[in-house]
């Protein structure tokens, strides 16, 4: 799988830092200019360093560093999430069958009560739509309270196909969310999930802008941005997410995309697989089966 | 919180069509609209002040310091709604130490930093230092400490010492007009650089950005120049005023020229999202966009400055007295700014007020009070001129304040 | 060196100093080990809480139900769709119960009748359905076979069913045209109604000389099938379920 470092255009912007031009008495006035250049420089540097590094080990020693931040209660108590959990071997992935979603909301519920998402309706990490697609050619689209409570029934005389689809944040491999965050607060992991540093993330709300699926918000209390992490806390136990664990007509489907005999290899196999707005190139792992031209 | 879900309640209610539920929350308001529109004034201004120093227009020289002096202003105020709109301002000096080289918003604090540090703060230095020397000498008290520091300690008024300062200024003002451009055009790469947005993406807006922004910032000065005059009750060179008229001119055609190519561009080619895009600017977007920018802020001055102002024919096409010219150019550098500042509202609130499901359309709700509200954003914008009337308390622009030294043919 | 230089240097020089001197200062310990970001919000993350148990975690000591639940209809179903997030009493168990759901309005939620849910769902009109009583009087929850076998298809394929409802092909029961094994009311996955393969199907009826079946009171339209529609089987443009429609 490709994996982009955001560290790899550093090395050309290296060579251009030192290069300081102009008559001898202008030097002074260059050369500290260079040097704000420089210095951002050899600071980015560090992580060109780390890119060959992603061994089995350094997950271990994620909780041991960074004295900025208070590490929560639960891993500070007793035993360290990670341990045993090599990210090297996964590539998460999540497959959705349109077909089978029967647009009951569990999967929302279970979302909001799993992360502790504020309950109003305006917070999502997962949604449900309904598309109806009318017979004179108008859809309509809902999502009441994110379909948290199911959906009312809908005037049927005009219907020429109606069903349900389930939205989150797709885990994009080429994310545009991590592409503009300014300071590096959200990113992807080796095991291709797209998390946020809620004690890093200064809130400006850039990738917000840059998600083209809507899956981000602002959250009201923390006031970072905040999104999907596929349960993430759960994944690294052996767990799959809480929308995956509940859903009652196994709509959603979660596993690797590097495992050769899973229900996921298997929707791959045998379903035609569509992304949400493919032509963005953002490279979704949310891979829809049975989905609808409609769908935007 | 209470209000603010409260709001968001009320927007819910008055969203048409289909919105991402994520998307009833607009996120980047009027703090967001207001730091473009500063940048722009500054870049705008500069550029005023290196059409005198690198291309020798010697008309506007009245307006160079003053035009200096108002970029600072407004430079120093660009950073406030930026805080003022962040979820945690306190952690914003991570900008500084782990850019994301790849986005474009980490470019603002170095290009912020370079900018007031090396292009303005460095240009002001030289060209009043020597003012600043010889008023330190001959003043006493708080305005005698105040330009002793100013000077940094570099007393030297040699002939050679002036001269190094002017040419030294020259070479800042040279490689300030780039700088000047990646100041404000880095805020249109901003929005020009995301796909998801069919309303921002765009080559176009880096460009459309810059040149609104020449727009504004000249048709600033043209307001502060005749106000300060005015204040002052100092005559108005008219040949600066009519200059000034001319390059505002020029600056808008081009501004327009580059609007209406997105525009014809944009309803040619009627991608997916022009259904939406068309209902968006017919219903929300209608007074701001047609009335205000276009008409009001666009249109409207053209016409007048081009019938005015000797921008085509030396003479203009209608010869009106001075009195009546400043009248007319200062209703349309009035006009520009609300035109301009409608322009900035347009793209930051419109790029949000349609959903990109492209199948509806959400309400922003403007605060009165609060961080986000109304009269925090008046503030910010008042802000500049105090700044400026302080600025300009202790280093005069008036080209009559200015200091002149005797050459050494003379003694 | 020239008097304003020497003052800039010096001064740039502090400026560059204190960027320098916050950049080793405050750039966090983990930043850039693993890529462009702080390295221990990654376990920041995995230590989060965790609500739901999982299916296996309840199997652990509810085996019974468990196997109760084998094979029948709601096998696949994670017991926490129905008894809310049991981690809790997982680590715990007598600390907090699980509640069990009472009433109409959990079952309802996904069996009520929605013509947006997929053709094939068992679902039921609630205001119609045993109204007032709970659901639990006559299915079990954790093997709900409904029971009685259902007599009319409409329970599972509603929408076609109400579609039929108000065509002229009203009166027509289903099995005119599908034929069906009881197995398929029991385990439709198993054995699947038949559909009709070719135009003399439909001319069973819609022929000239045709005899349609006794309950059909109207008048039935009647088509040349040497010459009508081409080539083209009959469904290809006319909806069986809703005919009128062109």
């Amino acid at each position: 799988m490709k994996r982009r470092e955001p560290g790899a255009s550093s090395e050309s912007q290296r060579t251009q830092a030192t290069e300081s031009v102009g008559r001898r008495e202008f030097l002074s006035r260059s050369l500290p200019a260079g040097w704000v250049l420089l210095a951002a420089l050899t600071g980015c540097g560090e992580q060109t360093g780390g890119e060959g590094e992603e061994t089995a080990g350094a997950p271990e020693e994620a909780t041991g560093g960074g004295a900025e931040t208070a590490v929560p209660e639960a891993s500070a108590a007793a035993e360290n999430p990670l341990a045993g959990y090599d990210p090297s071997q996964h590539n998460y992935a999540m497959a959705i069958d349109v077909d089978r979603c029967i647009g009951c909301g569990r999967c929302v519920e279970a979302c909001k009560t799993e992360n502790d998402v504020p309950r109003e309706p305006f917070y999502f990490r997962t949604w449900i739509e309904r598309y109806v697609v009318q017979r004179n050619g108008h859809t309509v689209v809902t999502s009441p309270n994110g379909g948290i409570s199911g959906f009312p029934p809908v005037e049927e005389a005009e219907i020429l196909r109606t069903f349900f689809v389930p939205k989150l944040c797709n885990h994009c491999s080429n994310p545009p969310c991590v592409q503009v965050c300014p300071v590096g607060a959200t990113f992807k992991t080796e095991d291709g999930v797209v998390l946020v540093d809620h004690d890093y993330c200064i809130g400006c709300r850039y990738c917000i802008q840059a998600c083209p699926y809507g899956a981000r918000f602002l959250h009201p209390v923390t006031r970072t941005a905040e999104k999907c992490t596929f349960c993430y806390h759960r994944l690294v136990r052996g767990l799959v997410p809480a929308c995956v664990e509940m859903c009652p007509t196994q709509a959603r489907i979660f596993g690797d995309l590097d495992a050769l005999s899973s229900p996921l290899a298997r929707f791959q196999r045998m379903h035609k697989i569509q992304t949400l707005k493919a032509h963005l190139n953002t490279e979704p792992k949310v891979l829809y089966a049975n989905l609808d031209g409609e769908v935007s | 919180m209470e209000s603010h879900i409260q709001s968001l309640m009320e927007v819910l209610q008055q969203t048409k069509g289909y919105i991402y539920p994520n998307e009833v929350e607009l996120h980047w308001g009027l703090l967001v609209v207001v730091y473009p529109y500063v940048t722009g004034l500054v870049a705008g201004a500069f550029i005023l002040a290196s059409l005198e120093r690198v291309f020798n227009v010697r008309e506007v020289q009245p307006t160079y310091r003053l035009s200096l002096l108002t970029a600072l202003a407004f430079l120093l105020v660009a950073p406030l709604p930026l805080l003022a709109h962040l979820g945690h301002p306190e952690r914003s000096f991570e900008i500084f130490l782990t850019p994301n080289l790849n986005s474009a918003m980490a470019m603002f604090g170095f290009v912020y930093a370079w900018y007031l540090a090396v292009v303005l703060l460095l240009e002001i230095w030289f060209d009043y230092r020597k003012d600043a020397v010889v008023w330190s000498q001959k003043e006493t008290g708080f305005r005698r400490f105040v330009h002793r520091v100013f000077t940094l300690g570099a007393n030297d008024l040699s002939e050679d010492a002036v001269a190094f300062d002017r040419s030294a200024g020259k070479f800042i003002t040279f490689i300030g007009i780039p700088s000047a451009f990646l100041l404000h055009g880095y805020v249109g790469f901003i929005f020009g650089s995301v796909k998801a947005n069919p309303w921002w993406s765009s080559v176009l807006i880096p460009v459309v950005f810059l040149f609104s922004a020449m727009v504004s910032g000249i048709a600033l000065i043209l307001i502060l120049y005749m106000l300060t005059s005015l204040f002052r009750r100092v005559e108005i060179d008219m040949r600066c005023a009519d200059k000034l008229a001319s390059f505002l001119f020029y600056a808008l055609i081009i501004d327009f020229s580059l609007e209406m190519l997105d525009f014809i561009h944009r309803l040619y080619e009627a991608e997916e999202s022009i259904e939406i895009l068309s209902q968006m600017i017919s219903s929300r977007l209608f007074i701001s966009l047609v009335v205000l920018q276009i008409l009001l802020g666009t249109v409207a001055p053209l016409v007048l400055l081009g019938i005015f102002s000797p921008a085509f024919h030396t003479r203009a096409f209608v010869h009106a007295p001075a009195e009546l010219r400043r009248l007319l150019y200062f209703c349309a550098a009035i006009l520009i700014e609300v035109g301009i500042f409608s322009t900035r509202w347009n793209v930051v609130i419109g790029g949000q007020i349609f959903s990109k499901s492209l199948r509806g359309l959400t309400v922003y709700k403007v605060e009165l009070l609060g961080l986000e509200g109304l009269v925090t954003s008046a503030f910010l914008l008042i802000l500049p001129f105090l700044i400026l009337y302080a600025l300009v308390k202790y280093l005069p622009p008036w080209p009559e304040a200015e200091v002149h030294l005797p050459s050494k043919s003379e003694s | 060196m020239r008097q304003q230089v020497s003052r800039l240097t010096i001064l740039f020089a502090i400026l560059i100093g204190a960027l320098v001197a916050a950049r080793i200062l405050l750039v966090p310990e983990t930043f850039g080990e693993l890529g462009h970001f702080r390295a221990t919000a990654i376990g920041e993350t995995a230590a989060l809480p965790i609500r739901y148990a999982g299916r296996a975690a309840c199997a652990e000591c509810h085996a019974d139900i468990e196997e109760n639940r084998a094979g029948g209809r709601h096998a696949s179903l994670s017991c926490e769709a129905c008894h809310g997030p049991g981690a809790s009493h997982a680590e715990d168990p007598l600390a907090t119960q699980p509640e069990k759901p009472v009433g109409r309005d959990l079952c309802t939620l996904c069996h009520g009748y929605n013509p947006s849910r997929p053709t094939g769902f068992p679902q039921i009109d609630p205001a119609v359905h045993n109204p007032l009583q709970p659901c639990t009087a006559c299915h079990e929850a954790h093997a709900p076979e409904p029971p009685v076998t259902p007599e009319s298809c409409s329970g599972c394929h509603g929408q076609i069913a109400r579609t039929k409802a108000v065509s002229h092909h009203a009166l027509l029961a289903c099995t005119t045209c599908h034929s069906v094994e009881e197995e398929h009311k029991l385990n439709p996955s198993a054995s699947r109604p038949t559909k009709p393969a070719d135009r003399a199907f439909c001319g069973k009826c819609h022929a000239p000389d045709a005899q349609p079946p006794p309950e059909v009171i109207q008048e039935v339209p009647r088509v040349d099938l040497s010459s009508h529609g081409g080539h083209y089987v009959c469904w290809q443009c006319h909806y069986p379920h809703f005919p009128e429609l062109r």
